[in-house]
């Protein structure tokens, strides 16, 4: 057991330095829970109602491949459905987690500092799986609780919480796992998120398949994502699953222990090779740099959104064709306007997860800029003569680049899928427009992060939090509550939905004027704030 | 079981490159023992082996009786290590992080721990991302000096220090040598420092030991600049064997001397009339200058060799 030795020291370092972080994502899924209860409650109060949501919302493929499978229409069945992003959320933070008590220590150096002394090798794994899953157990068991607390029956609300859990520890695990193989950080989160790419992709075409009585119905079993829903919570709870997670996660902790066991501190299972031993005749100026630091992550987000706006584009025709098959379908598909509209009904809901994305890898790219300066890195290009605004402007430019890099990749690779099954090339300029709408987003966030990188460097990576909370607000208003004045707050909700709604040019045009004004305030802030290493 | 550290015929490649290649090193127990080399000369290798972070390709490990990598846990509860480049937690305080090393190593001895800060002038308050390389370096040598432990190993502890602060490390450790029963292991590439606080040196180049022994030992390998203001000429100075890298500039001389023939020169030079005289040991440099110097004419004339031969 000597490999082990130090973990509970470590972990109580684990909560020290998340002590603030670690309750709010322990909270915040039952709180998700309790909002979308009460919304149901308000939107729609009776048996019947709610029978209708549940009736057309199945046949909304972009809910099917945001949410998962919708099983009936009792409350929970609706409120554990429509909290179906939850499972990817918490993938991504867990992943997050476990990386940044792992890795990012090792490549930090921290990490040399606490194996010298008398800590087992696989401690600090240890410790950040201890953490993480004790706050999954924990949250899975808010959630059974916030669950049964809003009436909803005992079973059901655990089966629930059990699924959560299970989702929380398996992303964890797979996050030692990645830990182990890259040498990088940025790599390993690469790594991971694609996983998560990957498994979000497979339970949305598995369960678009399974309802349509497609053949590829299996992959939501595959993908970790829906195995929130697999116990079935309030639709005839089934517990065998539950040895499928407990198999599967400790063959994944099994497998990131033994390849622990083998490496060099600080080394992976994939060796970096030696590059080149003289800069190339380009690589001369700060914009030069910040092109050789990005291109890696550009390349490979062009490659991804690419792939995932094929994959979008291709699964779209299939949706109306389904729907044609069944009498009772085409009925339904009369009432909802007829196969065109659903398609693009489906699209435009793709359309604003890839607002979200681009938004993301945006300001992403940009934050790069403050790692840059936080590391003392910057402290080294500034005492050149280079000029800060110019650096400042590299940076910035290549944050707008990312954003639109996966805007048009993935609004032209829809097209060309959805082109290339209807027959029709003119569905490409229709899908790529309404892919570009959602760019002023994405630079209103970049321009966020930009003001902040001017004035308060330190909060920079606060506008995830906002672009979340935007984000959130969307989320639990939506169509449940058109009305409610927070979904004005959501970014994402004013932009046209395109394609198939109305063009509104408004909300765009503020939106780029917002972000022009946000990244000027930056380069006023720039000049005359201090460098902020640390 | 006198030696706290015996290594022999280590090899390590990462990659196709070569960082060490049959490397040996012995430390004696309760000796501080200088690890001298130029950078990217295996040094840090060396000891990522020692303390089981890094495997060996080959040769045989010994530290404190044990094998490091897979003994680690056990016997880094009797050793305490200061690296080179000390990263911290940046919202933690350099208090918080010298107590949390100590409660890992198992115990710490909170007298020894006030003391040193107030000698370091650390102020344990501070966040670590507001302290400069020097107050990490302070940080990590806090906790490891306050640590109960048989060995310490430390990469080039004082890389960040002031010169003041320096003093104090030279004491600190000063007082360690005496009680005799802790060893300590020294990295470094400033051969003042080791002059000064080791009993014993090995130098490290190109990832083998070329040289190992006490400083007496190793004073075959020094030479003396001199420089000299003198009134009549110093020619006696050219034929004296010993005597390298004589320059001779109107009244002004400089020379490097082996330490046999320092006598000699120095006879030379009263004769001459000396007026001013500056001599410093050789720096580190010089000393690898010439190791590096030997290596690329041997293999100069290996390759003229290899020529002639063809």
């Amino acid at each position: 057991m000597s490999a082990m030795a130090g973990t509970a020291t470590l972990a109580r370092l684990v909560l020290r330095r998340d002590r603030w972080f670690l309750p709010l994502w322990t909270v915040f899924p039952a709180f998700v829970l309790l909002v979308f209860v009460g919304a149901f409650n308000g939107a729609f109060p009776t048996a019947e109602s709610r029978v209708e949501y549940a009736e057309t919302s199945l046949h909304n493929a972009a809910f099917t491949v945001t949410y998962g499978a919708l099983q009936g229409p009792g409350l929970g069945e609706l409120v554990t459905w429509r909290a179906g992003f939850l499972p990817v959320v918490l993938a991504l933070i867990s992943l997050l987690v476990m990386l940044r008590h792992t890795r990012v220590e090792e490549e930090a150096g921290r990490r040399e500092l606490v194996a010298a002394t008398a800590v087992g090798r696989n401690a600090a794994m240890a410790a950040a799986l201890v953490v993480v899953c004790s706050a999954g157990a924990v949250l899975g068991a808010l959630c059974a609780l916030g669950l049964m607390a809003s009436g909803l029956p005992t079973t059901g609300s655990w089966a629930y919480g059990l699924g959560i859990t299970a989702v929380t520890w398996t992303f964890a695990a797979i996050g030692a796992l990645v830990a182990q193989v890259t040498t990088e950080t940025g790599s390993a989160r690469v790594l991971g998120v694609v996983v998560i790419g990957l498994a979000f992709l497979a339970r949305g075409v598995g369960d678009v398949s399974a309802q349509t009585g497609g053949s590829l119905g299996w992959l939501s079993w595959v993908s970790p994502i829906s195995w929130a829903a697999l116990p079935r919570p309030f639709s005839g709870e089934r517990w065998w699953p539950v040895a499928v997670f407990v198999v599967v996660i400790a063959l994944l902790i099994a497998a990131a222990v033994a390849l622990s066991a083998r490496r060099d501190l600080g080394g992976g299972v994939l060796h970096p090779r030696p590059g080149p031993a003289e800069a190339g005749p380009r690589l001369r100026s700060p914009v030069a740099l910040a092109w050789r630091l990005q291109r890696g992550g550009l390349i490979g987000q062009a490659i991804g959104a690419v792939i995932v706006g094929g994959a979008v584009g291709g699964i779209a025709v299939s949706i109306g064709a389904l729907m044609t098959r069944a009498a009772a379908g085409r009925e339904l598909l009369e009432r909802l306007g007829g196969p065109g509209t659903v398609i693009d009904q489906y699209l435009a809901g793709m359309m604003m997860l890839l607002g979200v994305l681009s938004c993301a890898f945006a300001v992403h790219t940009l934050l790069r800029m403050r790692v840059e300066e936080r590391d003392g890195r910057a402290e080294l290009l500034l005492a050149g003569p280079v000029d800060r605004l110019r650096w400042a402007a590299g940076h910035l430019a290549f944050a707008l680049l990312s954003g639109a890099v996966v805007v048009v990749g993935a609004g032209t690779a829809m097209g060309l899928g959805l082109g290339a099954a209807t027959g029709d090339p003119s569905q490409v300029p229709r899908v790529l427009a309404a892919a570009l709408v959602q760019l002023p987003a994405a630079w209103l966030f970049t321009g966020l992060a930009f003001g902040l990188l001017g004035w308060l460097p330190r909060w920079a990576a606060a506008t995830y939090a906002v672009a979340l909370v935007s984000l959130f607000f969307g989320w639990i208003s939506g169509e449940l509550a058109p009305d409610l004045w927070i979904r004005n707050l959501s970014v994402f909700e004013h932009l046209p939905k395109l394609p198939g709604g109305a063009f509104t040019p408004v909300p765009l045009a503020v939106l780029t004027v917002a972000a022009a004004a946000l990244v000027a305030a930056g380069f006023l802030g720039l000049r005359r704030r201090d460098l902020a290493p640390g | 079981m006198n030696d706290a550290i015996d290594v022999s015929g280590l090899t390590k490649a990462f990659g196709a490159a070569k960082a060490l290649d049959g490397f040996d090193l012995r430390v004696r127990t309760g000796e501080v023992h200088g690890f001298l080399g130029p950078n990217g000369a295996g040094k840090s290798t060396t000891i990522r082996i020692l303390l089981g972070m890094v495997r060996a390709d080959s040769g045989t490990v010994r530290l404190l009786g044990g094998d490091p990598w897979a003994a680690a846990t056990e016997l880094h509860r009797r050793l305490a290590y200061v690296p080179g480049d000390v990263a911290l937690w940046p919202n933690l305080t350099g208090g918080e992080v010298i107590d949390l090393l100590g409660r890992l190593h198992g115990g710490q001895d909170r007298k020894r721990r006030d003391e040193l800060i107030a000698r370091f002038e650390l102020d344990p308050r501070k966040r670590s991302r507001t302290y400069s390389k020097g107050n990490r370096q302070k940080v990590a040598l806090v906790a490891a000096l306050s640590a109960d432990v048989e060995l310490l190993i430390l990469d080039e502890p004082t890389s960040g220090l002031d010169p003041l602060m320096e003093a104090v490390f030279r004491d600190v450790i000063a007082e360690e040598q005496r009680r005799r029963d802790r060893t300590v292991l020294l990295s470094s590439h400033i051969l003042s420092e080791v002059e000064a606080l080791c009993d014993r040196v090995t130098i490290i180049r190109d990832g083998r030991s070329v040289e190992s022994g006490t400083l007496t030992e190793l004073r075959h390998l020094t030479r003396t600049s001199v420089q000299a203001e003198v009134a009549d000429s110093a020619d006696g100075l050219t034929g004296l064997s010993g005597v390298h890298q004589l320059v001779v500039e109107d009244g002004r001389v400089r020379f490097d001397a082996d330490p046999d023939a320092l006598g000699a020169a120095l006879g030379v030079l009263a004769d001459a009339g000396v007026r001013g005289l500056v001599s410093h040991p050789p720096t580190l440099e010089q000393l690898f200058l010439r190791h590096y110097q030997g290596a690329a004419a041997d293999s100069a004339a290996a390759a003229a060799a290899a020529q002639e031969a063809r």
